[in-house]
């Protein structure tokens, strides 16, 4: 009986280290793609790794060419606003019209080369393996308008020094999205690490358990698209088109939903049920989860590029060479340029206060089309939301500062042609704003008068990211007193932030008069106790 | 008439009225942090505790309320507009002369006419005020609606504005102990429960035949 079990366990034993193994190579797939015969090529190009998926997956191309990480193309439900990277402008590096092959190495796909037109339409230019592959060896150059490096030269869409691809044991190794395949385009927006979200940077990667509570190998370990969930290559959550608020929660038991929002795990009432939890619950009417769950963003050692001033740019120096001053010092002792002749002025912020404000998930854009008021801070992205309207909650943002350049005439922003090595109008190459404006609105097709200025703007990005584990979570105290985070934020009721309003003026002076009341009348007592001779008590 | 040393206060009372002060001052103490007067207390564990205590305080008066209406002692609670002048009048005026105290304490009437008024108008306004609106704030999420935000600061400032006047009642009620035979003396019978009272020949002789544990021997 007893060797029986003892059998049985080992039995039970192998068999589980078995399964581990297998999971270790295809995941919880049915499949292994390094057995199938269509894999065992040596492949020459993105396109024909391509053209090799789909020979299975006959949907995957339909499918993919109508999502947002191809067309970079988004038309708002709301406001009936046709944004996407194809057409808005921001406080980073402008617009991708007039830049492509830089800015389109990050397209999910291959060789887009002109904004003004739609992406390439070729089944086989739709890139499966940056988003697919797992062998971690795929990536992108970073001015190829997509394609992979085939050779150990230029660099790569991280900004490291470029290595040959093996497309073989890439298209071998492909399985479901991990952290590195989202992280290598989006942890690099702007043209570097951090740069423009603040709340996605390579410490994203490996995060420790503080920096990222989900993402953590300490803690969940889980990838993004275990909450940006998909159905059919369309992916839960837009910055465009927020769900600020989910009054869903989880759905009913086994429901299956496709929202990238806390409560769609952690529910309606998130904490525990007693009296504390009570409280803390009377908070999600107000407030969006991650107001308190992610008490600074740009956490983990990487910071954020919060302000950028390209008015400043194009300074040279006597010999005529752009210069470059290297005065921010991260905490991990890394020094990041504040000033390059290319770009202007720069700040950074690392382990940041958000900025708060009611949102109700509507971002209108200021676009081409929209004028401007210059002798107001523009806003790039302008963020809607009221307390009335029952789906807004306040929510963190990082406020990027900036100041960029706008048509005098038309009032309105521009685009600019800033790369371009072989160009004589690419401000990197010339240094000459006219030539750069020009060439940009030329190549979005939209006019433009010839005059241009600066203007300050700012351009407002939602922190959802880097949740912080429940014991970090914000004090209390920093909203709950005079001028705490929120002190800006209209429409609430705060305890603690105004002890000295009317009504607590007047109760300190009702307390106030009657203490000096009975002093007075104590000294009253004394002093005629002591005429009239009187030692009572 | 013959000063006798009774049990005024029975062991209840006692107890309410001591564990009152402590609840009482733990919620002064939290309340003023969360208001933002000081920073003492962080801000979450002054919540936990307000609330906790303000349970406790809630329960309390459950039980008292309870007790003041099978004992009969809800009577005491009840002012009566009689000798309330003199009262006055007494702290205004003749204590600056040193005369005696004019109200004598009697065995089933507590407090003087002043000090019952003050009580009547705490137990049934300020203190109800700040029961109700302290519910009211603290089960906020069951009842409000997008736009409670005008009612739950109404809610908090009478909440906060009770607080007050309680404070001030504190202040008034702990230097009154002064007046009169002494500080000492007047806290004396609320620990120990006795206190000289004069009594008529007939009380005397129905305490000692029907409450005799109530008077304490002639020494």
């Amino acid at each position: 009986m007893i060797l029986k079990r003892t059998l049985t366990g080992v039995v039970l034993a192998l068999g589980v280290a078995g399964l581990a193994v297998a999971e270790e190579s295809t995941g919880s797939s049915t499949a292994d793609h390094s057995k199938f015969p269509i894999l065992q090529k040596d492949f020459k190009s993105g396109p024909e790794v391509t053209e090799a998926c789909l020979s299975c997956h006959t949907e995957a191309d339909n499918q993919f060419m109508h999502s947002i990480h191809f067309t970079w193309e988004y038309e708002h439900p709301e406001t009936g606003q046709v944004l996407g990277k194809k057409n808005v402008i921001n406080a980073f590096c402008g617009s991708v019209a007039g830049n492509e092959p830089r800015c389109t190495s990050c397209h999910a796909g291959y060789g887009w080369e002109d904004m003004s037109q739609p992406p390439p339409q070729a089944a086989t230019a739709k890139d499966c393996l940056v988003c697919h592959d797992t062998s971690d060896q795929y990536t992108k150059l970073a001015t190829a308008a997509g394609h992979p490096p085939l050779e150990a030269k230029g660099k790569t869409i991280t900004g490291a020094k470029a290595w040959a691809v093996d497309l073989t044991k890439a298209a071998q190794s492909v399985g479901m999205p991990d952290r590195d395949n989202c992280g290598n385009c989006h942890f690099y927006g702007g043209g570097g690490d951090n740069v423009k979200h603040g709340d996605l940077s390579s410490v994203l990667y490996e995060p420790s358990l503080d920096v990222d509570v989900h993402m953590s190998p300490e803690g969940e370990n889980m990838v993004c698209s275990d909450c940006h969930v998909s159905d059919r290559h369309q992916w839960a959550g837009s910055r465009y088109n927020v769900l600020a608020s989910d009054p869903h929660g989880t759905g009913k038991p086994g429901e299956e939903r496709h929202a990238a929002s806390c409560q769609s795990c952690h529910g309606n009432e998130p904490h525990p049920a007693n009296i504390k939890g009570l409280k803390l619950n009377d908070h999600s009417d107000t407030l969006a989860c991650q107001s308190c769950h992610i008490p600074e963003f740009a956490r983990g050692g990487v910071p954020t590029k919060s302000f950028w001033d390209w008015s400043t740019a194009g300074r040279l120096d006597e010999d005529g060479k752009p210069i470059k001053e290297d005065n921010y010092v991260s905490s991990t002792g890394q020094h990041l340029h504040t000033y390059m002749s290319t770009k202007g002025d720069f700040d950074y912020q690392e382990d940041a206060t958000p900025y708060y404000a009611w949102f109700d998930g509507q971002v209108e854009y200021t676009t081409i089309d929209r004028k401007i008021d210059p002798t107001k801070t523009v806003e790039v992205n302008v963020i809607h939301g009221d307390r009335a309207d029952g789906t807004s909650r306040i929510w963190p943002f990082k406020r990027m500062e900036g100041r960029q350049a706008y048509d005098k005439v038309n009032e309105n922003l521009v685009y600019t042609h800033v790369w371009g090595p072989t160009t004589d109008t690419a401000f990197w190459t010339n240094f000459d704003w006219g030539k750069a404006i020009d060439a940009g609105m030329k190549a979005a097709n939209q006019p433009y008068s010839g005059e241009f200025d600066f203007v300050d703007t700012y351009m407002y990005w939602p922190i959802t990211h880097m949740v912080a584990p429940a014991e970090n979570a914000v004090e209390c105290a920093e909203c709950h007193q005079e001028n705490g985070r929120l002190v800006d934020v209209a429409g609430v009721f705060m305890p603690g932030t105004d002890p000295n309003g009317w009504v607590g003026l007047l109760g300190k002076v009702i307390v106030l008069m009657s203490f000096f009341g009975v002093m007075g009348h104590a000294v009253l007592r004394i002093f005629s106790r002591t005429s009239n001779g009187d030692h009572h008590g | 008439m013959a000063k006798r040393i009774v049990k005024v206060y029975p062991l209840f009372e006692r107890l309410w009225h001591w564990m009152q002060v402590l609840l009482i001052l733990i919620l002064m103490i939290t309340g003023m942090g969360l208001n933002g007067v000081h920073d003492a207390i962080p801000f979450g564990p002054a919540v936990m505790l307000h609330t906790l205590a303000a349970l406790g305080l809630l329960a309390l008066w459950i039980f008292a309320t309870f007790w003041l209406f099978t004992t009969g002692t809800w009577k005491q609670f009840i002012p009566k507009i009689e000798g309330m002048l003199s009262m006055a009048r007494y702290y205004a005026y003749g204590v600056f002369q040193g005369e005696e105290h004019p109200y004598e304490k009697m065995f089933w009437r507590k407090h003087n006419p002043l000090q019952a008024a003050t009580y009547f108008v705490l137990k049934w306004f300020i203190f109800p005020a700040i029961w109700i609106t302290g519910l009211l704030y603290l089960t906020y999420n069951l009842w409000s609606s997008g736009d409670s935000v005008v009612a739950i600061t109404l809610i908090a400032n009478l909440h906060l504005l009770s607080a007050y006047v309680i404070g001030a009642f504190i202040v008034v009620h702990v230097y009154l102990l002064t007046v009169g035979h002494g500080f000492k003396e007047h806290v004396k019978p609320m620990v120990t429960g006795y206190d000289q009272i004069d009594l008529t020949p007939e009380q005397e002789a129905y305490l000692e035949s029907n409450e005799p544990d109530r008077l304490k021997p002639v020494s």
